[in-house]
């Protein structure tokens, strides 16, 4: 394990060198909050952001993507037969973002990269893509990531891990993506070992003392899906939601999606776009019928692949790294905390 | 890596009217590369997207057989953008079709069994696949008895009329052809609904016999009792769910019925594996 001291007076000359070999995202903060985006020229990530609206999500699976075309024109020999829209494959570094953001990615990668298929959308751009992750010292009030298997200070999923240390970053470099990455930025201070692991520690156990709202999962796995499925309890949870969707965009480990065609006078494309549970659309068959015609049964939908079908189908926790996103965006305050301890307490009655 | 996006190109090669509404249309379809064909290797009960490029993909099961070479056929209800879209289209024009996908009715746990196969109106279609499956020299021996309930509004309303009248002169099929009402005075077979016939011409239950079901919810929700009351147990009854699709590969997430995806881990279940996810389907 490699720890590098990195002075903040040469954070922005280091960071604009890493362009020659990566296209860059980061943190950006506008009128509307902090979101990923893709750093254009003399453009910083926000170093201090830890409350980024969406996840780095976007950067691997954008909220719309093309993923095939092909001319309509009959006088063309190809027309009709769709190919793919040829894969951005230069490296890409996403630096700044929030620690759990990057075991969210690991977790998206589950339904992804299976033994069946493999999206080359996704895989592609994962495989191209340098985490570097900004360590927590403060956590908001929503953030429950260490009782959902992740912390302000988490390390999977991460390449680089940073500490934000007034005058200058200690970079942890987990992966030999990562330390190529500060090869690039031309970051070679090497820091102590033992005295880095020792800060960081310490930074981390400070930053965790911080995190004031807990989740227990531990008696979820033992209930059967119809147990809960079924539980009486739906209604109420479901009462005062809109169905906005807000939850599942802003979420980093929602993943669903729609595919829609579009043609242009010759030319036409298929598109992938963010698709959301909660709408009726979702499910919504050909002939009318609607498996999931109710508020109450999307709702119910949500939070039971999150908490339950997603922990009994991979054995690897739940859908959630505890960032807090859909608590504080949901207008109409539903708390996955909430529900999760009224799942986890549940006992059905004989 | 292969995209399981990608569809491969095929010419429509045939169009039939398959009902007497004209709502049923049946596709034979081509591939532009024959080592398309050999990559499109597909089972009796598998689904397909088929793919119009600018208009969208419609999750359609396969109704021509493995044992048939050289095509595939799909029989397709107009309903919505992409159906309407494809009713309109004509032989000779290039689209795309993405799979085999899902999985299929369990071929190798039927064999030396007896197979009671009941369909209803325009959900005939993988049925079609798995009759011809079983009915091919180099397979009939494989299975028992074979028992057809397959019943439909009206006759014309029946799907591959003449290959069930060709079915029903055979000695080694029973055939139970049904309908919910007729004026035709010729009209030689059963009339009443699917479950009705199941119950009174469906094999009794033993451990040796299976039952696969294909219908709109309505017929499947009273046969399955019809199927109970003969004894069948619920690991011996075989269904095939639908679910609203878009990638068909298990990723975009809709067409889940509690963690199992009906796209992927379906569309084929049996009724025990059903009593343990919710009734989302």
């Amino acid at each position: 394990m490699k720890f590098i001291t990195i002075d903040k007076k040469n954070w922005a000359k280091g960071i604009e060198k890493s362009r020659e070999t990566y296209r860059l995202f980061g943190p950006v903060k506008d009128k509307n909050g902090s979101f990923i985006r893709d750093l254009e020229n003399d453009m910083l990530p926000d170093m201090s952001c830890h409350d980024s609206v969406l996840s780095v999500k976007s950067v691997l699976f954008p909220q719309t993507e093309k993923i095939l075309f092909t001319t309509l024109d009959e006088s063309k020999e190809d027309h009709h037969i769709m190919k793919r829209v040829p894969a951005d494959t230069r490296q890409r570094a996403v630096v700044g973002i929030q620690p759990y953001d990057a075991k969210a990615i690991q977790l998206v990668n589950l339904n992804f990269d299976t033994d069946d298929y493999r999206d080359p959308y996704w895989c592609d751009a994962y495989e191209a893509t340098t985490f570097v992750g900004v360590g927590i010292n403060k956590p908001g009030p929503f953030d429950f990531s260490t009782s959902a298997g992740t912390g302000p200070f988490s390390e999977t999923g991460l390449d680089v891990l940073m500490a934000d240390l007034d005058n200058a970053y200690l970079a942890k470099v987990l992966t030999d993506k990562g330390g190529a990455f500060m090869v690039s930025c031309g970051f070679d201070t090497i820091a102590d070992e033992k005295e880095s692991r020792a800060l960081f520690d310490i930074l981390r156990k400070e930053a965790e003392k911080n995190i004031s709202s807990q989740i227990d999962t531990g008696k979820l796995k033992d209930k059967t899906v119809l147990e809960l499925h079924e539980a009486p309890f739906w209604d109420d949870i479901a009462f005062s939601c809109i169905n906005c969707g807000t939850c599942t965009f802003v979420c980093p480990t929602c993943w669903c999606f729609d595919i829609q065609d579009e043609a242009k006078q010759k030319s036409a494309g298929r598109f992938r776009n963010w698709d959301t549970c909660m709408s009726p659309l979702f499910t919504k068959h050909a002939t009318g019928h609607n498996p999931r015609d109710s508020k109450t049964q999307r709702v119910r939908q949500r939070f039971m692949h999150k908490l339950k079908y997603f922990l009994d189908k991979y054995d690897q926790g739940i859908m959630c790294v505890g960032c807090g996103r859909c608590v504080k965006s949901c207008p109409v305050n539903i708390d996955i905390r909430e529900v999760c301890k009224i799942m986890n307490s549940y006992e059905k009655k004989e | 890596m292969e995209n399981p996006y990608l569809p491969y190109p095929v010419r429509i090669d045939d169009i039939e009217i398959a009902t007497e509404d004209k709502s049923l249309k049946t596709f034979k379809f081509v591939f532009l590369d024959p080592e398309d064909e050999k990559k499109f290797s597909y089972q009796a009960g598998q689904f397909a997207e088929l793919s119009i490029p600018g208009v969208g993909e419609i999750p359609i099961g396969i109704a021509s057989s493995p044992v048939e070479k050289g095509f595939v056929k799909f029989t397709v209800f107009r309903t919505g953008v992409v159906t309407s879209h494809l009713h309109n289209m004509k032989v000779g024009d290039i689209m795309g079709i993405r799979g085999p996908l899902g999985n299929w009715y369990p071929w190798d746990k039927l064999e030396n069994k007896n197979v009671v196969i009941i369909g209803g109106g325009f959900a005939f279609t993988t049925l079609r696949s798995s009759i011809i499956y079983m009915l091919d020299p180099a397979n009939r021996k494989k299975f028992k008895n074979i028992d057809v309930v397959y019943g439909a509004r009206s006759p014309g309303m029946l799907l591959y009329r003449e290959e069930l009248y060709e079915w029903e002169k055979r000695d080694d099929i029973n055939m139970h052809i049904t309908v919910d009402g007729t004026d035709d005075p010729t009209w030689k077979y059963h009339k009443g609904f699917v479950p009705q016939i199941v119950e009174q011409n469906a094999p009794k239950a033993d451990e040796n016999t299976y039952a696969i079901i294909c219908g709109p919810p309505i017929m499947i929700k009273f046969t399955q009792p019809a199927l109970t009351a003969l004894g069948y147990k619920e690991h011996h009854i075989i269904m095939s769910l639908e679910n609203r699709m878009k990638c068909g590969i298990g990723m975009c997430g809709r067409c889940n019925i509690g963690k199992e995806l009906v796209c992927k881990d379906g569309p084929v279940f049996t009724l025990a594996q059903l009593n343990k996810t919710p009734k989302e389907y």
